[in-house]
């Protein structure tokens, strides 16, 4: 492709060189560290205790790669490239969250994890401070990439490059449209939309991959709309 | 429209009258949106980080967190230290810290994965060896990174930058060829100079398979780094002196390619063939895992 008069291709110069990451392995370390972040994220930045179910590869490999170490350091809202990773489990103690890591051989009942998995797979079982519980799974896809697959049961597909809008709120007409409103009016794009309606609660769960970053104005006038329960902006 | 391959590329570099790692700095900034100093300093930054894990293990010995290796790169810089080696100071300056970029790596310190983490040790050593033996700039070092970059570029581009598609060749494979075209650029060659080499680096590295015992990045990747940047380095100075790779870069990047896919999958990072699955490489699985290894397909 040519762009702006230079040839380019679909690697960029820092998908080669770099990330700067702690070993030993970019989809076993540093994609499991930055899927334990993304799962932090959506589950509020408070997490209490949190159940690993680790598949594939990840099941295997996960005590010689410190897999382990990695999901628990991005649990804890460590990066990548903190070098506090390598010593998570004394971290977590300090910070009294609680952990448990259960290597899974396949999909067990009712598992939200499909028949076709990634080897790389790892589902968080979350509980928050608060008490709340979320069901969070997601794929290390290669370099240090990470797709998250499946949020409180509902399928997705979320690689965290692109800002993420998770909603909650009751489930009335107009609440969407207010929402895309506030986006239109910061002229942003919605790149994928999903909306799961839980009829026992008659609340609904929106998420929103975005196409360039959300002022955090935009979130505050989100939260502020009627009938909204959570906003969280992953970005 | 033209493709991004290396023929293109210098062609078009040609036309512009500019070097290659000039345009590839122009090509990502106009891609990606950032500015030419963001990139220059997000470059010299993996720079730094390189140099770190290059030094990390010759102080003092560090090991693996499996606990399976470690040491090597303390013992080598040992025996350098002594006089004893039967490389001249540049290689064997090189080969010690490819070593210790990845024993830091395989301790889980920190690195930069250049193209990937276990062959995150072939171009710092190369770049770093050279820099500091033949006395260039950190700022002539960081454009020879754009260089390694561009050639990285048209593997991942055409071809892999995965052990598990391609093979070691795609990992350590790419990296030597990235290591010898930014030391062709260090030393003064001209960009043509700097394909050749990399394409002579990779030609030696074709058909290696990914084969870590225990599914792990440390046997045999390790010394595979001390090993692919002195191909690096031969492949330099063969293309510094004027030889020319018959097969052009492109045409290796494609053959690269088709061998990685004629691979068997045990043979591409499942740890299931090759060195992983020898007498040795399985008790050091039945060791670490506590059970022996469940063989399939």
């Amino acid at each position: 492709m040519k762009n702006s008069g230079y040839l380019s291709g679909s690697y960029g110069v820092f998908d080669v060189a770099g990330p700067v990451m702690v070993g030993p392995s970019s989809s076993h370390t540093a994609g499991a560290a930055r899927l334990g972040k993304m799962a932090r994220m959506l589950a509020h930045n408070s997490v209490r205790s949190v159940e690993f179910r680790l598949y594939g590869s990840f099941a295997q490999t996960y005590m010689g790669h410190g897999t382990d170490k990695a999901l628990l350091a991005g649990i804890l809202g460590f990066e990548p490239w903190d070098e506090r990773l390598r010593e998570s489990f004394r971290y977590a103690q300090e910070m009294g969250v609680e952990y448990s890591f259960v290597p899974c051989t396949g999909p067990s009942e009712g598992e939200n994890v499909s028949e076709n998995i990634h080897p790389n797979t790892v589902r968080f079982l979350i509980t928050a401070q608060n008490g709340e519980k979320f069901d969070i799974t997601g794929c290390s896809v290669g370099g240090g990439k990470v797709r998250i697959v499946n949020l409180n049961g509902i399928a997705v597909s979320f690689t965290g490059e692109s800002p993420i809008l998770v909603t909650r709120h009751y489930d009335s007409p107009g609440i969407i449209a207010s929402i895309t409103a506030l986006l239109y009016q910061s002229r942003l794009n919605i790149g994928n939309m999903r909306v799961n309606r839980k009829r026992q609660s008659d609340t609904a769960d929106m998420y929103l991959e975005i196409d360039g970053s959300v002022p955090q104005e935009i979130v505050g006038r989100i939260r502020e709309i009627p009938g909204m329960i959570s906003v969280i902006l992953m970005q | 429209m033209a493709e991004f391959w290396m023929e293109e590329i210098l062609k078009d570099c040609e036309e512009k009258g500019i070097p290659l790692w000039e345009y590839i700095l122009r090509s990502e900034c106009a891609s990606s949106g950032q500015s030419r100093e963001e990139a220059l300093l997000r470059m010299s930054q993996l720079l730094s980080v390189m140099r770190e894990a290059a030094a990390g293990g010759l102080s003092h010995p560090v090991h693996s967190t499996s606990g399976l290796t470690g040491g090597g790169a303390y013992q080598y810089h040992q025996y350098v230290q002594s006089g004893q080696s039967l490389l001249g100071p540049v290689l064997s300056d090189a080969v010690q810290m490819a070593l210790s970029c990845s024993e830091v790596n395989a301790a889980m310190g920190r690195i930069a994965a250049c193209p990937t983490a276990g062959s995150c040790g072939i171009v710092p050593a190369a770049v770093l060896s050279v820099g500091r033996h033949k006395g260039c700039s950190d700022e002539k070092k960081t454009e020879s990174l754009f260089v390694a970059t561009g050639i990285g570029m048209v593997i991942g581009e055409h071809a892999t930058l995965a052990g598990a598609d391609g093979g070691c060749q795609a990992e350590c494979g790419a990296a030597s060829a990235m290591a010898a075209a930014a030391v062709v650029y260090l030393l003064g060659g001209t960009d043509r100079q700097a394909v050749h080499g990399a394409a002579i680096a990779l030609k030696n590295l074709l058909g290696l398979v990914c084969d870590p015992v225990c599914g792990l990045v440390e046997i045999p990747c390790i010394k595979r780094n001390g090993t692919s940047v002195s191909i690096a380095l031969t492949a330099a100075d063969m293309a510094l002196a004027g030889i020319e790779s018959y097969i052009p870069f492109d045409e290796v990047v494609t053959s690269m390619y088709a061998i990685g896919k004629a691979l068997p999958s045990r043979l591409r990072e499942t740890g299931r063939g090759g060195l992983a699955v020898t007498k040795t490489g399985l008790r050091m699985y039945e060791t670490l895992y506590g059970r022996p290894m469940a063989m399939q397909g």
